[in-house]
């Protein structure tokens, strides 16, 4: 391990690290990237307050709003992209993303099960005495 | 045949991008760092995640007390989302600043940042002290410890953000941009992004979902 950084000389780039570019690409990048995340920010605040949209498409919109603005960060903010030299951080972020979704997808899923299946708290007291 | 012709070379450059290395030795300590702090902030990720699992679960067992969309207020959270949003982009201008060892930017930009995590958690802290001051803390139900937990946790990290953010000023104010501290502050922009990344997951879960259904 070099001390000497700075110049990546290899063709890895570090998590957050962007490609040799110039001063003003790299401001125009995150000026993109807010202007992105102001726009998909505000649709999601008019989309939960609006009655113009079909109701029971609201949370679905939301979740996919979301999942948009989400991307714009990584790409724009964190600099993660799909290039040869990002290989190893999209694989982390990769094994991230599954944990979490075996974590919320498993305990929503379970959790509903077992409330559906629960008989009634006052049943349950009945079959106690 | 063509398999065996296209090997060796195959093996050099599994990415085909004309840049072939042969020995290209450990990686450099400013990659293998920001890596290691990138895997942190993944399993940081993942420890939010079972506090959403969490809140998903609970977010119906009220108690008879408060439903999340009587107790939330969209225009605060709206201001607090702004906040966040753009203390992200101050804290990548104060970034490139870093990199172009420019002290004038990098001060402004991480004093901006600063001031926009103040106005974030001096927001979330009225909201959170009213709340327990009408009687809805987080023992008064299921839904609000859940509640309580996951946006608290969230704020807590803005608060450890916050005072990271004051020592790198302090590091670079007495230091300069020595390499170990560009690599800190490399971690430190990590750091703020991924918590705005969690924001995002916050404000539509908890309280726009939270007060559409």
């Amino acid at each position: 391990m070099s001390d000497q950084t700075h110049m990546p000389d290899g063709h890895d780039l570090a998590p957050g690290e962007e490609e040799q570019h110039s001063v003003g690409t790299r401001i125009l990048g995150y000026v993109v990237g807010l202007v992105l995340a102001l726009l998909l920010t505000a649709t999601s605040f008019f989309i939960a307050g609006t009655d113009l949209v079909w109701q029971p498409s609201i949370p679905v919109a939301l979740i996919v709003l979301a999942i948009a603005q989400m991307g714009v960060h990584l790409v724009f903010f964190l600099h993660i992209t799909t290039g040869p030299d990002n290989t190893n951080n999209v694989l982390a972020l990769a094994f991230g993303l599954l944990v979490v979704f075996l974590v919320v997808g498993g305990t929503v899923w379970i959790m509903a099960n077992l409330n559906a299946n629960m008989p009634p708290m006052d049943h349950i007291m009945r079959m106690r005495q | 045949m063509a398999m065996t012709e296209t090997v060796g070379r195959a093996h050099a450059d599994p990415h085909h991008i004309g840049l072939v290395i042969e020995h290209p030795g450990p990686a450099p300590k400013r990659i293998v760092t920001a890596y290691g702090f990138w895997v942190f902030l993944l399993s940081d990720i993942v420890m939010f995640s079972c506090f959403f699992a969490a809140y998903a679960v609970l977010h119906g067992q009220t108690a008879d007390g408060p439903k999340g969309s009587e107790i939330f207020e969209q225009r605060n959270v709206a201001i607090e989302t702004v906040c966040l949003l753009l203390s992200s982009f101050t804290c990548g201008m104060a970034s490139i600043a870093a990199d172009t060892r420019n002290r004038f930017w990098f001060y402004l930009g991480m004093a901006v940042t600063c001031a926009l995590g103040l106005i974030f958690l001096a927001i979330e802290f009225r909201e959170f002290a009213d709340l327990v001051a009408r009687g809805y803390g987080p023992s008064r139900s299921a839904f609000l410890t859940a509640f309580f937990s996951l946006v608290g946790c969230h704020g807590l990290h803005v608060s450890a953000g916050v005072l990271w953010l004051l020592t790198m000023m302090a590091q670079v104010f007495a230091k300069g941009f020595r390499a170990d501290i560009l690599r800190r502050m490399m971690c430190f922009a990590l750091f703020w992004h991924a918590l705005d990344i969690i924001w995002v997951a916050v404000f539509s879960v908890v309280y726009l979902l939270g007060s559409a259904v």
